[in-house]
């Protein structure tokens, strides 16, 4: 036929004799046998209960507060406040008072809890423009049109963090206060520390500069504030210089949008180096002073502020203890009844 | 290409009037080039440098799959919808397209400069009375052109003349029609006259007019006018490009069509694609998964609609609504986001991994050692690469017989000579005596030599015919070492016999054969040649002996014969058609031989006419058919001869094997009903079925073959349901049409996959009409193979390709469905339940690179080892349990059925896969208090899920585990993990800003236990569960393949008997049928054929080097052109 005979001879056209070529590859042909399955089910729901019941143990040992204070105490007057997008620039106080009962041992976290707040939807994650936020001086001034509407503000300014995401920063402030018997102490919190450490080295700068005495004022001039911001990205924190512009922390947690519409996020962490919190938060009364900033009646939302400490398993969760748990049940039953099965059939 | 071409006006300089007679001057290009006939440069090429690009483009995009995804495309274009960044549609199709277009590039290339070589090739054309040395491309029709000895034929020429003596050439047509041996042809006289005078060539102006350019490589119809005198012009006259000129210093030809005109060309790039039943699923499937997806995507779209209306606008305050966007548009766009996110429930990767896998298993056919034949040195070939999976499914095998079942090597069994039967086994026949016998020859009646050498003038006058009546051509190397080359084997046979009986034909000329009678050399004039054809079944010479009587010698077919017989022969006809049955009953082919003298007068007056009708411008066939059926009358039967075709090796094994699985037989043969005993015997033997022999079959094919094509429908029914209640069905006296008949017959009422096996030019239309055709490629040339999907040297062979290879390329095409559906469809839908929690925005729930390099990257190499290597059981098994079968042809391991549950298991794996992350994550956080419910730590949880589970999944279906199916997949794994960090890492989150904002996630969440944890218990909840049901499934409803591989598992690998059986010597093995073909008699009569020129006779039959040569008693080549009526279906 039409194929060049590669060499002469009378075996010419031949195929080689590879195991590849003649399909003959070494190979391994596991079967499912009663004999490794049956091992299998009993070993996958032994480790699964034993994992379970680590896990419940785990978590057991961690605390958690939720306290929604949405309505509670006296932040109702406040919520009543902000239904009314007027009064947008008069500031609103509260307080909301709770009991820790039992000692949380350990560090404790305080985080600010949003209920039904869609971080996740695709335009409002799209809405900011990272190269911004890197402190490229190109984009400072000449945000991505993703950030529309929120990309300039009324007088044409380029707005600075840009876009729906940093527009609807959460903006209340929390002072949470112990009251022990003897007096009224503020539990000292950590402001700091509370983001990861690509987001805050790497992902977030403030815009580079040539002139190393401009102030953060300085840089950001030319810029607008965004929409429903109080305060300018350069003046976010008033008591820490450092921790303004771009890599304000709380910034930076509010920029890393949540998967789910409710969520909590990092406020602070206990500063443990003062008395009487180097165990933890004693047990006792609390109050928490809000600024009440944030309106969350237009979407039907709740806040909330949690307290909890943490074990190597993360934070007080049960979901996953108790299903390794129901897993591994479920596992033994199953293999209970496959070997029923096999006893009465197979033998 | 045509099409493609018209469409862009490329061909503008072809007339729009389709030509109806092709007219043309020689040596004239003026009035030749007024016509426009296309000259010689052909083009092959699609494209050039400029097209390549659009063309190509838009000949991709014609695809249906590719066109889908440019429409995605364009979808992503428009902000308002685009829910994925643009390079996760691009990054894919980009790929698919660029390696088409890489590979039509590259063939196109090579297409330019094979035309480019071609079109510069140099001929000598006569060009104002002297030979120039042109391109080929620069040919004009009309030009009169010189070749020479092996060169090429430039274009299709009108012969005029040759150095060979009365005008012949020899030529090759392996590149038309992939025969090998040589055909002749002849130029007019009246042209052969010109010779090489340059002088006579230039002033020849002889006006040629024929048909217009076309495909019939076997028809040429047209007319030479020269001063003033008409001759009409047939096939013969004609050299065709493609040919090749062999044995032939020169020879002069007419440029008749040019170029595209040129009946290769013609023939070209016509290929009627076959497609698969699984293809055919996949399309429908294909739809139906459109339909799905717009169910899902409507779904999604009034989840959005509605929340837009409950909430979104709420939410408005954050996230500002773009001006006229209310709820009802809101959800019309989320619509088209939906189409573009959920768009991987049908990947672009799926059509370029079906090819693949299509093309692998091909190759592992091409490569396989037992299909190899090494006496022939063939290996089996893949000609079609895109039907494997079909090879596993075939319910019904359509054979022909002689040459595909038997050997088609023709041994001299028996013989009847005036009533006495001859070739009883005694002892072998001791031939020395006869220094020309063929020492391969072997006969096993002593009785016969001895009558023959006693003198008895009805044995002599026997062999004498069989010495005599053939057109078999001798060649003689060495004085005494004579090799025939014969039409067909039969008749190859015959001479030979006669030869070994002290009858030797020695040589011919046109008017002569020498035939050495009894030592004594004998010279007879042959008068006249009435060939052999399908109509008449029989063939006479007419021949004058030294001693000057007129005799003619007749054989044919018996019942053909016994019509002609003078009726003093009433008795001998009793006792030979006695002989004959029983030679019938044998399975052998039997030929009855038949003389009679001839008055020299009547004789004279005959020619005279047979002369006028052979010239004869219309109706010359029915005229000398005429003339034949007048002087073939009267006969005196000799007797009749029986010739023995042997059963190729393993055929009964095979049949046995084929019907174990399940697979029904229907041998379609010319053959008449009696001669078919020994297949019965064969199948008989075996005991295993039922045998269709029944009268009402028998009568409806002779109806049939009466009617042709019109066959009543009830008819049909009632012969498809006679054959089907039987296993094995055999049809006699079929032609090459009714064979394919009655394939279309079972395609269209049995929905059952069939296959067509045939050697020879009569299986072309069956092996066409079959969903799968296979040509062996053995005595009858190369017609079959070149027409056939899949090609090889014995029969045997197949039960490989279809336990085996067919087998397991279904299995492993299912395989690869079944789980390239479940992975897409797991990952699609977690997309499904995540909108449920974004406020149904389209919001992708993994990374965008994950979506672009999933299918392409990270999934991509596993499953093809699996479709590549995967075996359930090895080919040993396969063919000890052909049982294993049978799940193809119920198309058992993909149906839709299989879909259904495949879309279901997905669906529980999503579930598994979305909720067991969110209820992990939803209130958590990392072991230092910071967040990890944010987006894209989620997205890369989800993801490694998902690939994970889908990993394990993999693992699952694969039964056989080579080592580069464990390299794939953990390669694919660990080749994802490298992904992800690097694409997460702070470098390409500083150089590629927006298109790698992840940076930093791998990091933070990888290190987190409770993540692993979670893909844990994934793997678990997704694995776990399928085991279990396979496990119980393998317990309580074990399948044929479980039981074999649990067998296969205790290594008591059963011995392999068969396959080495001795083959059985009885005579009652054989086929018979009456086989011939029409051949060179017209040439032989008219005495134009064989002068004798030594030196060409050597070399045009040289080739008996063939390792056949060294294994058979005879070499013959086949001269056989068109002996089968050409079909049109």
């Amino acid at each position: 036929m039409g194929k060049v005979k590669a060499n002469a001879g009378p075996l010419a056209r031949r195929p080689d004799n590879s195991a590849f070529k003649q399909q003959r590859l070494p190979a391994w042909s596991p079967m499912l046998t009663a004999q490794t399955v049956l091992p299998f089910f009993y070993g996958m729901a032994t480790v699964c209960v034993l994992l379970g019941v680590w896990l419940l143990v785990t978590v057991q040992n961690t605390h958690e507060l939720k306290v929604d204070y949405t309505h509670a105490g006296s932040c109702d007057k406040c919520f009543e406040k902000r239904k009314d997008r007027a009064n947008a620039n008069q500031s609103c106080n509260c307080t909301v008072v709770f009991n820790i009962e039992n000692t949380f041992k350990g560090d404790v976290f305080f985080y600010y809890g949003l209920i039904n707040f869609h971080q996740n939807l695709r335009q409002y994650m799209d809405s900011r423009d990272d190269g911004q936020m890197i402190g490229r001086n190109k984009n400072l001034k000449n945000p991505s049109s993703y950030c529309e509407p929120f990309m300039k503000d009324k007088n044409g300014l380029p707005i600075a963090p840009c876009g729906a995401v940093a527009n609807s920063m959460f903006n209340d402030s929390f002072t949470l206060v112990y009251h022990s018997a003897a007096s009224r102490q503020v539990v000292p919190l950590f402001r700091k520390g509370i983001t990861w450490y690509t987001d805050k080295n790497v992902k977030f700068r403030n815009p580079q500069v040539e002139n190393k005495t401009l102030t953060l004022a300085q840089v950001f001039e030319g810029t607008g504030q965004p929409l429903y911001w109080q305060k300018p990205v350069y003046d976010l924190d008033p008591w820490d210089r450092n921790n303004n512009g771009f890599i304000n922390e709380d910034l930076i947690v509010w920029m890393r949008e949540a998967a789910f519409p409710n969520f909590k996020k990092l406020y602070g962490v206990l500063n443990r180096a003062i008395e009487p919190f180097t165990e933890g938060l004693p047990a006792g009364n609390y109050s928490v002073d809000i600024s009440y900033n944030f309106p969350v009646e237009y979407f039907q939302g709740r806040k909330e502020v949690v307290l909890s400490t943490v074990s190597w398993f993360g934070g007080q969760n049960n979901f996953l203890p108790i299903a390794y748990l129901v897993t591994g049940c479920l596992i033994l039953l199953l293999a209970v009844i496959l070997t029923a099965v096999w006893w009465k059939f197979a033998l | 290409m045509g099409s493609v071409l018209s469409q862009l006006g490329l061909e503008c300089g072809r007339k729009e009037v389709k030509e109806e007679e092709r007219h043309l001057r020689a040596n004239d290009r003026e009035f030749n080039l007024s016509y426009e006939y296309a000259d010689n440069a052909i083009k092959t090429s699609k494209y050039n440098i400029f097209t390549f690009l659009p063309l190509n483009l838009f000949e991709q995009f014609q695809r249906l799959a590719n066109a889908y995804f440019l429409f995605l495309l364009c979808l992503q274009l428009i902000p308002e919808i685009s829910s994925l960044s643009w390079f996760t549609t691009v990054v894919p199709l980009v790929l698919v397209l660029s390696m088409t277009m890489a590979k039509d590039g590259s063939d196109d290339i090579n297409r330019h400069r094979c035309d480019r070589q071609v079109n510069n090739r140099k001929v000598e054309v006569l060009i104002d009375g002297e030979l120039r040395s042109e391109k080929w491309m620069d040919v004009q029709v009309g030009d009169i052109i010189k070749l020479e000895n092996n060169q090429f034929v430039t274009a299709d020429l009108l012969l005029l003349s040759s150095s060979e003596p009365l005008n012949l050439v020899y030529i090759e047509t392996a590149e038309l029609d992939g025969e090998t041996n040589l055909k002749v042809k002849q130029a007019l006289t009246v042209t052969g006259e010109l010779e090489d005078g340059i002088e006579k060539l230039a002033n020849f102006n002889g006006e040629v007019r024929c048909e217009p350019p076309n495909n019939r490589l076997d028809k040429f119809t047209g007319t030479l006018t020269l001063k003033g005198e008409m001759y009409s012009l047939d096939n013969e006259r004609v050299l065709l490009r493609g040919c090749t000129l062999r044995n032939t210093q020169w020879c002069f030809g007419l440029v008749v069509f040019g170029g595209p005109d040129t009946k290769l060309m013609q023939n070209c790039g016509k290929t009627t694609l076959k497609r698969t039943s699984i293809d055919r699923l996949m399309n429908v499937l294909v739809l139906s998964i459109f339909g799905f997806l717009a169910i899902m995507c409507l779904i999604l779209a009034v989840g959005n609609g509605i929340w837009e209306y409950q909430e979104g606008s709420k939410f408005a305050a954050f996230l500002p609504k773009q001006e006229g966007v209310n709820a009802p548009f809101s959800a019309f766009l989320t619509f088209w986001s939906y189409v573009i996110i959920l768009n991987t429930v049908v990947p672009i990767s799926l059509y370029v991994s079906v090819e693949i896998i299509r093309l692998g298993n091909s190759f592992y056919i091409d490569w396989d050692r037992k299909m190899y034949y090494p006496k022939s040195d063939t290996p089996a070939e893949a000609r079609t690469t895109t039907l494997n999976e079909e090879l596993g499914q075939i319910k019904y095998i359509f054979s022909d017989k002689t040459g595909t079942l038997t050997q088609n090597i023709m041994t001299f069994n028996k013989c009847s000579i005036n009533g006495k039967s001859y070739g009883e086994k005694t002892e072998k026949v001791d031939f020395s005596w006869n220094n020309l016998a063929d020492p391969k020859f072997c006969f096993h009646d002593h009785s016969l030599v001895e009558v023959v050498r006693e003198g008895n003038p009805e044995v002599q006058a026997f062999f004498r015919l069989l010495a005599l009546c053939h057109t078999v051509m001798p060649e003689e190397k060495k004085e005494g070492e004579l090799y025939y080359q014969a039409q067909s084997p039969d008749e190859g046979a015959l001479v030979t016999a006669a030869r070994n009986f002290g009858f030797v034909f020695r040589s011919r000329t046109p008017e002569s054969i020498t035939v050495v009678e009894m030592g004594e050399l004998v010279t007879y004039e042959l008068l006249a040649v009435l060939d052999f054809n399908n109509v008449r079944k029989r063939m006479s010479v007419i021949v004058r002996s030294p001693e000057g009587k007129l005799t003619l010698y007749c054989k044919g077919a018996d019942t053909i014969i016994f019509e002609r017989l003078n009726p003093s022969c009433s008795k001998l006809k009793e006792v030979t058609t006695e002989h004959l049955n029983e030679y019938a009953g044998d399975g052998l082919r039997t030929l009855a031989l038949a003389y009679k003298d001839i008055d020299p007068e009547y004789m004279e007056e005959w020619k005279l006419r047979h002369h006028e009708a052979s010239t004869a411008m219309d109706e010359r066939e029915e005229k000398l058919d005429a003339l034949y059926e007048e002087i073939e009358k009267g006969l005196l039967l000799l007797g009749s001869t029986a010739v023995e075709d042997k059963l190729q090796d393993g055929v009964p094994q095979t049949i046995e094997q084929l019907s174990k699985a399940d697979i029904k037989i229907w041998v379609l043969t010319g053959d008449k009903q009696g001669g078919l005993s020994s297949l019965e015997y064969t199948i008989n033997r075996l005991q295993l079925f039922s045998l269709a022999h029944l009268d009402s079959l028998f009568s409806l094919s002779e109806q049939k073959r009466q009617r042709t094509l019109a066959t009543p429908k009830d008819m049909e029914m009632e012969l498809l349901r006679t054959a089907c209640m039987c296993q094995t069905v055999i049809c006699c006296r079929v032609t090459p049409l009714q064979k394919a008949q009655v394939v279309e017959l079972v395609k269209k009422y049995k929905q059952a996959i069939t296959l067509a096996i045939g050697d020879g030019a009569n299986d072309v239309s069956m092996i066409k009409a079959a969903h799968i055709g296979v040509g062996i490629s053995g005595q009858e040339g190369m017609q079959a193979v070149l027409s056939s999907d899949f090609s090889f040297a014995q029969f045997r062979y197949l039960q490989r390709l279809l336990l085996v290879h067919g087998r397991w390329s279904y299995l492993r095409m299912c395989k690869f469905l079944r789980y390239f559906f479940y992975k897409n469809f797991t990952f699609t839908f977690v997309h499904f339940w995540y909108g449920f929690f974004c406020g149904f925005s389209a919001q992708t729930v993994y990374d965008e690179w994950f979506i672009t390099l999933y299918n392409l990257v990270y999934t991509a190499l596993p499953v093809l080892a699996l479709s590549l290597f995967d075996q359930d059981v090895n080919d040993r098994w396969s063919f000890q349990y052909p049982k294993l079968y049978a799940p193809g042809q119920l198309n058992q391991y993909f149906s839709k059925r299989a879909f259904v549950y495949t879309v279901l298991h997905s669906g529980y794996s999503s579930l598994v896969l979305f909720f067991i992350p969110w209820a992990a994550m939803y209130d958590t956080v990392r072991d230092d208090g910071k967040d990890i419910v944010d987006y894209q730590s989620f997205a890369l949880l989800a993801q490694t899920c998902l690939l994970i589970a889908v990993s394990i999944q993999l693992g699952l279906d694969t039964h056989y585990w080579t080592s580069v199916n464990q390299f794939f997949l953990w390669g694919s794994l660990c080749v994802y993990f490298a992904v992800i960090f690097t694409m997460y890492s702070n470098g390409m989150f500083l150089i590629f800003t927006s298109s790698f904002p992840f940076i930093g996630t791998a990091r933070n969440s990888l290190n987190q236990p409770n993540v692993w944890l979670t893909m844990l218990l994934t793997s678990i909840l997704c694995v776990l569960p399928v085991v279990a049901y396979r496990f119980l499934r393998i317990l309580l409803w074990p399948t044929i393949n479980d039981k074999v591989r649990c067998r296969g598992q205790d290594k008591v690998l059963p011995p392999v008997p068969r396959r080495v059986q001795a083959r059985r010597v009885s005579t009652r093995r054989s086929g018979y049928a009456f086989s011939h073909a029409q051949g060179y008699g017209d040439l032989v009569t008219s005495g134009r054929f064989l002068r004798w020129t030594p030196k060409s006779r050597l070399a045009l039959f040289s080739q008996t080097d063939s390792p056949l040569a060294q294994t058979q008693p005879q070499f013959y080549r086949t001269i056989n052109e068109g002996g089968e009526p050409p079909l049109s279906p």
